[in-house]
């Protein structure tokens, strides 16, 4: 009996491990020392483990580019969650992570309701389809009567219902709750076509056992910008990831990049000098150093070495920058300057 | 009376049968066992031919057509008109991980350690003719559980004045519990210990919403209150020591606070392990972690559940039912789902749990309930002279429960603990559903790794999976048996 | 204090009130944490439109639907795989245990390695077994399997031709209606005469006329107001007919059949427990051993299976739960998505857990009325 006893004591000695926190989240991750990030359970390019378990992609740049203006040009110092799409929303909600970088696009919705914002939009995306390359589909259009695979609880699952609706075609879903199923069963031949956003699925087809057997079809049937998260009620957190985000665009826009941040510090551009914090007081008001954007290039890159890095053309992924080029260079990436 | 005759009552005697064949040697017990009848040769005839034809495909797809070793899915994938069995040589890749799941591999001793102990400290409490049971029930109870959580997650907590408090008067409370049921005890010292420790967890509850001053003390970070709550958990502590009669009873009362003592310097101390945060653990390892867990801290609250249902106070007895038949109506995925989301809704803003734990909280409510039925079960068999006897000794109710019930009530519910444990161990693989990857999750995950997607990748790892999923349980439903005939022997009716 | 009577009600009350101070604690802390992080709360939602399509759809429901309407689409989906695996895991289930206790060695032998097996793996893992292990051995829908009467099996589940009905064939529905109360009539005519005169009086013909010659003719004077929906190969799939997908099949079978190992244990206990004097007393009275099972083995049988029989079939209920793992949308599955569409964890979760304990309570005092039924009546 008392040894019995005891041993729900030494079971509850697990929860030492719980952490006190308050409203002010730049001062909870200087203390704990590491920036708490939620990332994707497993997207190749965008957030996933390496062979040795370190973490790589898109997404996991943002945590580690935060962290590089956070920690004085450490980007190391971050503590990885990976969360599924039913898990994501509320592990942010109850302050489980202090940024959500995993691939979310932003509604209305889920800006308003959730408790939620967003700070911008570091990819635009739009949904796609994939199909075996032997059903000769050309175009989305003739999927009438298919049988879809779709992973549960995204917009994806909605967007799929509408865009099928409003085209007076029939379907049938098949709805799973984790991606690898979702690719599992189409890969068995569960279902005829797979959908999600188009990034997701060049990576799903990287998943697949004869990639060169599937196609994605050119159709892109919604608006799906993605981008990162944090909680409401934090200006002055939302604001550092805000301008992370700004500065790493602001960087490329500018020419600025990792193997010439050193010598553009002494640049006599003044756009260039304001970024780099050699005028002006901007990393001071948002309670970082004022030098935190050289950090940020040191430790990640510019957006543009970001992209290119995780998912661009010399990627096993190949995605072209399309919209996200830009706005100089057609696309829609534009960040308000730094002054 | 004679009308009343049944239908089915024959009315004339039956035509006598002829001799009984010779009842000896291998061919009689055949036809006795396998050819007794046209319908049971038939019988045995369809069996035999699905048996054979099982077998050959079981053995065809395990090992001829199998295909042992390879780096990556080229060796699996089954080439134009051959057929390709088992891919064992995904699960030999992959066996790091279905064992230590991401634990780094320059780590994964620290979990043949934990393991390793756990056959050490198991293995001889379950064989009931090996001496000590009660120092090694000591051991695998109390002093494991702490030795391999510092082992597995590398130790080196920084614990607040909040849980020193919150420890020490629990283990001001088991004080009490274990002053108080002595037979020989100061009645009046108890009940200052009693109020002294309540005392401490409304103070303690009251550092939790009201913020005070915060200070180091012997190098621990303590809040006024929270310092306050901690003495008066020692104040009880004394109170209980006082209150007992013998020496002997004496050093009793203390082991509870002394280990908690000893428990909060060694989670504190650093031993130079690398901190392995838990979402890294799985495989294997993480399906013991939670079973193990789970059904250990279950216990105690599904004794005092099972108590509490056989009580005779009406709002304890009606908590109690509502509270077993409630976590039994549910399923466990609702549980999890609960932990993982509500939890953090139910807990004051800015504390969070890890996902792990939350997930160990929602496992052992849920399995406390079961085993209070089982427990029950137990008290139930127990005599009532066993119960009048005791009050006839003038013992009182913890008393009875603790010299006279609880000692025979769960030697009988061994087995049904064991069952519960092996549902528990089954249960187990539902813990993907909230993120952490079991041992059945570490196997799916590995069917999603493109270097191993093959027709068979799949079947191969479910086969694998369930295998060993089935040596535990059957092994364990085996060991249950075994104490269940032990036990007929000497103690039933 | 020294009363125990006193004593007793003072702990309760502390008890009621700490319970009930926990209970305030938690619900305020969770308002608290609600307003703070702008989450939304109350069921208002359930009247919001879902938006998105399920793949089983037993009553109307379509993306114009709502939350509340797909949850319910859950729960009949959830009613459906359990009572049919509660159907099949009885049937194999008795068959099972009953094998278990026969006298030939085969038999005994394959219903044992079969208890043991099913009964040490977790459902989980057989029902991806099914699904997916099975799934890939299965043809794609244009090479699929095909069975007479129009039937195919392929990945994409069972199709069969489905019977529609005109309106006027409510006729039928009503004259088997009335074939069932009639042969209710005769059974209990027939047991009052045999407890008159001991002679049972043999019904069989009668009361097969009734339940099926009654509707047929019926249904033959009404004209056959029948047409067969045969499958058809369309560019993906076969449409049309009676189509029983992947995710149940894959799902039924695997709570049936890992259910009936535990099953077969019990039958297996609940007959041994009938003790061998019974036995000898019914064949002493000269009954067969068909007879002795059916008039005084079993009944007394029943008694000992009803209690755990009953967990069982709440621990299949609950099971089907896992249909969440291959995607067959039952009411968590369901109800995983509308959270996640909606963000509001606590109110999902609170119509999972009332959902389930309504389903358990109600399939707990179906199985006691049968128990109570059931149960010896003693002088």
């Amino acid at each position: 009996m008392k040894n019995l006893v005891k041993t729900l004591l030494g079971a509850s000695i697990i929860a030492l491990s719980a952490m006190p926190a308050s409203a002010a989240t730049l001062d909870d991750v200087k203390k704990a020392g590491t920036l708490r990030c939620g990332v994707n359970t497993g997207l190749p390019g965008f957030g996933y483990q390496g062979d040795d378990g370190e973490w790589l992609g898109f997404d996991v740049d943002y945590c580690r580019a935060v962290a590089a203006a956070v920690f004085d040009g450490d980007g190391t110092k971050v503590q990885f969650t990976p969360l599924s799409a039913v898990q994501r929303f509320p592990a942010l909600q109850n302050n489980e992570v202090d940024l959500l970088a995993r691939n979310t696009t932003w509604t209305m919705n889920r800006d308003t309701a959730l408790g939620l914002n967003f700070v911008g939009v570091n990819y635009y995306d739009g949904q796609g389809f994939m199909v075996r390359k032997d059903l000769d589909v050309t175009s989305a259009l003739q999927l009438s009567g298919a049988t879809v695979c779709v992973q549960s609880g995204t917009t994806t699952e909605l967007n799929l219902t509408d865009y099928f609706r409003s085209n007076n075609m029939e379907f049938q879903p098949v709805v799973i709750e984790s991606q690898n199923d979702v690719n599992t069963a189409y890969e068995q031949g569960r279902c005829d076509v797979l959908t999600t956003d188009a990034s997701g699925l060049y990576a799903s087809r990287l998943e697949l056992a004869n990639p060169d057997e599937h196609v994605v079809l050119p159709e892109i049937i919604s608006k799906e910008p993605l981008g990162p998260l944090v909680r409401q009620g934090d200006e002055q957190w939302f604001d550092i990831v805000k301008w992370v985000h700004f500065g790493l665009l602001n960087a490329e826009e500018l020419g600025v990049n990792q193997d010439n941040v050193d010598e553009m510090v002494n640049s006599e551009n003044p756009d260039v000098r304001r970024l780099l914090g050699q005028d002006g007081n901007f990393g001071a008001d948002v309670g970082l150093t004022n030098d935190w954007m050289v950090k940020v290039i040191k430790a990640v890159g510019n957006y543009g070495e970001i992209f290119d890095r995780n998912i661009g053309p010399d990627t096993p992924l190949k995605i072209q920058r399309g919209l996200n080029a830009l706005w100089t260079k057609g696309g829609l990436q534009y960040a308000p300057p730094v002054r | 009376m004679s009308e009343h005759v049944s239908a089915y009552v024959s009315q004339r005697e039956l035509p006598r049968l002829p001799a009984p064949r010779s009842e000896a040697g291998l061919i009689a017990t055949l036809r006795k066992n396998l050819f007794a009848t046209p319908y049971d040769s038939v019988v045995t005839i369809v069996l035999g031919i699905f048996v054979v034809w099982l077998a050959w495909n079981l053995i065809e797809w395990g090992i001829l057509t199998a295909v042992f070793t390879g780096a990556n899915r080229e060796a699996c994938v089954p080439a134009e008109g051959q057929v390709i069995g088992a891919c064992w040589a995904f699960v030999n890749a992959k066996m790091g991980q279905f064992i230590y799941g991401l634990y780094p591999v320059a780590e994964r001793w620290r979990i043949d350690l934990v393991h390793l102990l756990l056959v050490v400290f198991a293995v001889p409490l379950a064989i009931p003719s090996v001496p000590w049971k009660r120092l090694n029930a000591l051991l695998l109870f109390a002093v494991y559980p702490i030795v391999a959580l510092v082992l597995m997650t590398g130790g080196d907590f920084g614990i607040g004045g909040g849980w020193i408090s919150f420890l020490f008067a629990i283990a001001a409370f088991v004080a009490i519990a274990v002053a108080g049921t002595s037979l020989q005890v100061s009645e009046r010292y108890v009940r200052i210990a009693t109020w002294l420790a309540t005392a401490a967890i409304i103070v303690l509850f009251a550092s939790n919403i009201v913020r005070s001053e915060s200070f180091r003390v012997l190098g621990f970070e303590f809040t006024a209150l929270s310092l306050v709550s901690t003495l008066l958990a020692f104040g009880s502590v004394a109170a209980s020591v006082a209150a007992s009669v013998t020496n002997n009873q004496r050093l009793k009362v203390l082991v509870a606070p002394v280990v908690m003592l000893a428990v909060i310097l060694f989670l504190s101390a650093d031993f130079g392990l690398r901190e392995v945060p838990t979402h890294l653990w799985g495989g294997l390892s993480l399906t013991l972690v939670v079973a193990i867990t789970g059904i250990a801290a279950s216990l105690p609250l599904g004794i005092l559940l099972a108590l509490g249902r056989r009580s005779h106070l009406p709002a304890i007895k009606l908590l109690s039912i509502i509270f077993i038949e409630f976590w039994r109506g549910v399923p466990l995925i609702t549980v999890l789902f609960m932990s993982a989301f509500m939890i953090p809704l139910l807990l004051p803003d800015g504390v969070t749990f890890n996902n792990l734990l939350r997930a160990l909280i929602g496992v052992a409510l849920f399995s406390a309930a079961y085993l209070a039925e089982v427990i029950r079960g137990g008290l139930q068999a127990i005599q009532k002279g066993q119960f009048e006897g005791a009050q006839a000794l003038g013992l009182s109710y913890w008393q009875m429960m603790r010299f006279i019930i609880m000692p025979q009530a769960l030697k009988l519910v061994i087995p049904g603990i064991v069952n519960s444990f092996i549902s528990m161990f089954k249960d187990t693989s539902l813990v993907y559903i909230i993120g952490l990857a079991d041992l059945l999750g570490t196997v799916r995950r590995g069917f999603a790794d493109p270097a191993w997607i093959t027709p068979s990748t799949a079947a191969t790892g479910l086969v694998f999976a369930g295998f060993v999923y089935w040596v535990f349980c059957f092994g364990m439903s085996r060991y249950s048996q075994f104490i269940e005939r032990r036990l007929e022997t000497g103690h039933r009716r | 204090m020294r009363d125990p009577k006193t004593r007793g009600l003072i702990i309760q009350i502390v008890l009621i009130i700490a319970i009930t101070a926990f209970a305030a604690w938690l619900i305020s802390n969770t308002m608290q944490n609600l307003t703070r992080s702008k989450i939304a709360s109350g069921f208002g939602f359930l009247n919001y439109r879902a938006g998105f399509d399920i793949g089983q759809v037993p009553i109307d429901y379509t993306a114009n639907s709502s939350y509340g309407r797909a949850l319910v689409v859950g729960i009949v989906n959830t009613i459906l795989v359990s009572g049919a695996g509660i159907a099949l895991a009885t049937i194999v289930g008795f068959i099972v245990g009953i094998a278990r206790l026969s006298h030939n060695y085969l038999l005994r032998g394959l219903a044992t390695i079969y208890v043991e097996t099913f009964r040490n793996i977790p459902p989980l893992l057989v029902i991806l077994f099914w699904y997916f292990g099975v799934l890939t051995v299965l043809p794609l829908p244009k090479d699929a399997i095909e069975f007479p009467l129009s039937t195919y099996l392929s990945n994409r589940g069972l199709q069969m031709p489905a019977a529609r009905f005109d309106a006027i064939a409510i006729w039928s529905v009503l004259a088997l209606i009335a074939g069932i109360v009639g042969a209710w009539l005769l059974s209990r005519r027939a047991r009052a005469m045999q407890l008159q005169t001991g002679q049972r009086p043999s019904i069989l013909w009668p009361v097969l006329g009734l339940l099926i010659g009654l509707p047929l003719v019926v249904f033959a004077v009404t004209g056959f107001p029948m047409t067969f929906e045969i499958p058809k190969a369309t560019r993906f799939n076969l449409s049309g007919g009676w189509h029983v997908r992947p995710e149940f099949l894959a799902l039924f079978l695997a709570l049936s059949f890992y259910t009936a190992a535990f099953i077969a244990e019990i039958v297996r206990a609940g007959i041994i427990a009938v003790s061998k004097g019974q036995t000898e007393a019914a064949s002493a009275l000269g009954l067969s051993r068909r007879l002795t099972l059916r008039l005084v083995v079993v009944p007394q049988a029943f008694r000992v299976i009803i209690p755990p029989l009953t967990s069982q079939y709440l621990n299949l209920t609950k099971n089907s739960s896992l249909g969440l793992a291959v995607g067959y949308p039952e009411l968590v599955a369901i109800g995983s998505t509308v959270l996640n569409q909606t963000g509001q964890s606590v109110e999902v979760v609170a119509i999972w857990m009332l959902s389930y304990l309504g389903l358990s309570l109600s399939v707990a005092a179906f199985m006691n009325w049968f128990n109570a039924r059931a149960a010896l009546v003693e002088r």
